[in-house]
């Protein structure tokens, strides 16, 4: 059976391009977080959809986790009319793992509308993962109409201002930071004032071979601004950062996977457990990619993209994690 | 632009006056049919369109979100004179510009979304 053959539609029940078993199919790029393990103090992060490629010696380390992002709960529109199906496909991968992570980092938009019931399935769904504890961090759909309160009553308790906080885990310091509130008409993410300050003095003290791991939202570097899809006051930021050896920026928000080095920090973008958006500048606007079952493959085959640092430039190169 | 609305105007007054209803009627639906016409924003991909639009003093704007994310409409003014809730698809969000002035908003989701009510 030629590979046009097997992908092609059987049942079109809903006449959106996805009949049941393209669907199943499509949660192996939808139902996906990533694995991130510390390792001799540099933290790498492999997508869960391409697990079974990874050798068990590469996921041993000091701790590994998960991120798991932008989880959408209440979409229902192509390419996934169900987002609490590819959220527990992902949590299934998780399960699966032969080294179990000590625990999650949600990178936002848990929910699409804010809604109450929304976070409960999420809530619900994640109660079946291994790990136990989950840290969050909102993404703009998580704290629409009400300024965040809701999103920090249920998430942010210890948190300080919008929902930032740190904590320690094995030695190596996580900071969770807010880029979702105050946006500014036609800026980009935003820290702020108050959050800078904070981060500042969060990192004073801490040893330089500390190893850092943030996780926000929105992309803390310049993906493609045209999208807003980076952070206007992320350089102030990375420059409290600048004394660490080694810094991991870890974000949503573009529900794809990009990685990218620059000096001591390694940014990673995490896919989508509900649907994929198009790569920078490939569509009319940012919103969901409505996949037809048959090109799955070439969806699959775009998310590699790895920036990798050269002599003096980014390099950008295809890789497999194979 | 404002000749254009005074010409459409004298053309439906005369339209109405030929079949008979009163000058005052006239233009009270000549305006309401200025309304209809131009009063709409459409959000479509991740944009506002037409992105600037000339109303009259007294108009009502309705802005209708046609893409499959939720957005809002939310003037760019400290304090906001005018702030939608999240509108999901298909969902509509309307306005009554009482005094000339620019206007300018945004989405406050996707804060490069802008755009423009001129009221004159």
């Amino acid at each position: 059976m030629s590979e046009k053959k097997k992908d092609e539609l059987l049942h079109d029940h809903n006449h959106d391009g996805v009949d049941r078993r393209g669907f199943l199919k499509c949660m192996a790029w939808a139902g996906t977080g990533a694995f991130c393990v510390m390792k001799g103090g540099v933290l790498n992060s492999y997508s869960l959809s391409r697990i079974s490629e990874i050798s068990t010696a590469d996921m041993m380390g000091e701790l590994s986790f998960v991120q798991i992002s932008d989880s959408h709960m209440g979409f229902n529109k192509p390419a996934n009319p169900d987002v609490a199906g590819t959220l527990k496909a992902a949590v299934d991968k998780i399960n699966g793992l032969s080294s179990a992570p000590e625990f999650m980092l949600h990178t936002g938009d848990i929910s699409h509308l804010s809604k109450p019931e929304e976070f409960d399935t999420v809530d619900q769904i994640l109660k079946s993962a291994t790990p136990k504890d989950v840290f969050y961090v909102p993404g703009e759909h998580d704290v629409l109409n009400d300024d965040g309160k809701q999103f920090l009553e249920r998430y942010g308790k210890g948190s300080k201002g919008a929902g930032w906080y740190s904590f320690e885990k094995k030695g190596v310091h996580f900071i969770g930071l807010v880029n979702v509130m105050n946006l500014k008409a036609g800026g980009l993410g935003t820290l702020g004032h108050d959050q800078l300050e904070w981060l500042e003095d969060d990192v004073k003290h801490l040893k330089h071979s500390t190893p850092i791991v943030v996780f926000a939202h929105i992309p803390l570097w310049s993906v493609y601004p045209e999208w807003g899809w980076g952070t206007d006051d992320s350089a102030q930021a990375l420059a409290y950062l600048k004394k660490f050896g080694s810094v991991t920026v870890l974000n949503g928000h573009i529900h794809q996977t990009m990685q990218k080095v620059e000096g001591n920090v390694t940014f990673h973008t995490a896919a989508s457990t509900a649907f994929p958006q198009p790569q920078p500048g490939k569509a009319d606007s940012p919103g969901p990619m409505k996949v037809p079952a048959e090109q799955l493959r070439s969806v699959l085959g775009i998310t590699d993209v790895n920036y990798v640092r050269g002599q003096h430039a980014l390099a950008v190169v295809d890789s497999s994690l194979a | 632009m404002r000749r254009s609305v005074s010409i459409a105007g004298l053309a439906a007054a005369l339209v109405l006056g030929t079949l008979g209803f009163g000058t005052g009627q006239n233009s009270y639906v000549a305006s309401a049919q200025e309304k209809t016409s131009t009063m709409e924003v459409k959000i479509d991909n991740f944009s506002f369109g037409p992105v600037t639009l000339t109303v009259p003093v007294g108009a009502t704007v309705t802005w209708t979100n046609r893409d499959d994310i939720p957005h809002t409409v939310v003037s760019t003014d400290d304090p906001k004179m005018f702030k939608s809730k999240v509108l999901d698809t298909d969902e509509k969000f309307s306005f009554t510009f009482s005094k000339a002035g620019t206007y300018p908003y945004f989405c406050s989701i996707h804060p490069k979304m802008t755009g423009k009510v001129i009221v004159q």
